[in-house]
């Protein structure tokens, strides 16, 4: 009666990981497609606050970010602990603004800029004194559209 | 020689491969925010070319001060954030105005000390430079959220519909109604509370 012998005592039979690749690789296109690649590399701290009355902001080619914070630990020694401002690649200074508004206006095409609005990335722990700053050069160049961006949430979490 | 097949592809390391990728994808994602508080600045001082300057009554202007240690001053007695909402909405419903200035659809108090309608109710923010930014944007929320807040309720007694409700349609292509009719509709409403927001310059 060898015939009917089990061959392999009473181990349980291993598990087929042949369909591993194919849940691994949903999960890989499901990443790669929702992945927004970062058009700023970010050398501040940028927690954003919390608010619940908000908009989206659609059409992003429409949108010039100026992102303000304290610098990131990697960039404190040269750059202090102090709120800073960044546009583009780079820290500015409040000056620097106007001129950075006026080339990214000169870069649209002319019917679409009543449309440009200016999203204020500012990090909660900045002071308001350097965002007034920034809204009063904002005016100066009559970028009046404006939007502070935040994260969904309670502002009472603040 | 029998026929031979040809040699299978060992693809026991697929699965490696394709979580080294995963991984790579996984830490270098960031979910980008993209929505925020949406406001309008004033436009510069010289293009208003000194209009005669409006004098508002005390009454019409509601207050909001804060100050270097993010505490609330509202109509110059403390306040905390949570009540910060409640509060302006009373004030902006508050249709105190007799006559000309009569407010129909308003339903507070009317109270001859506080505003008379909403078309001539301010609030007046004002904050010192060392505030912090998440207080701002906190008292920045309660404020709109108490238009928000009187507008959806009078969206729902004339169409029966939230005003943000409303609002999203219109930015929705797939929506079937009459857009321009909705349109109409937002700016009656808008008109009924309009959103006078203004920020004083900051004390030093």
């Amino acid at each position: 009666m060898s015939k009917f012998k089990k061959s392999g005592g009473n181990e349980l039979p291993a598990i087929s990981t042949a369909s591993l690749p194919d849940i691994v690789f949903m999960l890989l296109f499901f990443f790669m497609v929702a992945t927004v690649m970062r058009q700023n590399t970010l050398m501040i701290d940028n927690e954003l606050p919390y608010a619940d009355q908000i908009e989206k902001l659609d059409k992003k080619d429409l949108v010039m970010y100026i992102y303000a914070g304290k610098p990131s630990e990697r960039y404190a020694g040269s750059a202090g602990t102090q709120s800073k401002i960044q546009l583009n690649d780079k820290f500015a200074d409040i000056k620097d603004i106007k001129p950075f508004i006026l080339a990214e206006r000169a870069s649209k095409r002319e019917e679409l800029i009543p449309f440009l609005t200016t999203a204020l990335k500012v990090d909660k722990d900045t002071n308001m004194g350097l965002v007034g700053d920034i809204k009063k050069e904002l005016r100066d160049v009559r970028a009046l559209k404006i939007n502070y961006t935040t994260k969904k949430g309670e502002a009472t979490s603040n | 020689m029998a026929k031979r097949s040809a040699p299978e592809v060992n693809a026991g390391s697929m699965a490696d491969i394709a979580f080294l990728l995963l991984i790579f994808f996984l830490v270098t994602t960031t979910i980008e925010t993209d929505s925020g508080i949406s406001r309008k600045l004033p436009p510069p001082p010289e293009d208003t070319e000194q209009t005669e300057d409006v004098i508002l009554k005390q009454k019409n202007i509601f207050v909001v001060e804060v100050n270097r240690n993010n505490d609330l001053l509202v109509e110059e007695s403390p306040m905390q954030l949570k009540d910060l909402r409640a509060s302006a909405v009373k004030f902006l419903d508050n249709g105190g105005g007799t006559g000309v200035d009569g407010c129909k659809h308003c339903k507070g108090d009317r109270s001859p000390t506080s505003s008379d309608n909403p078309e001539k109710a301010v609030i007046l923010l004002r904050n010192s430079r060392e505030t912090n930014y998440a207080t701002y944007i906190a008292v920045q929320n309660e404020l709109v959220a108490a238009y928000t807040q009187l507008r959806n309720r009078e969206a729902n007694r004339l169409h029966g519909i939230d005003f943000t409700e409303m609002e999203a349609n219109l930015k929705d292509p797939n929506y079937t109604g009459d857009k321009e009719k909705l349109k109409e509709n937002i700016k009656t409403i808008q008109l009924l509370f309009p959103e006078k927001l203004s920020e004083a310059q900051p004390k030093k």
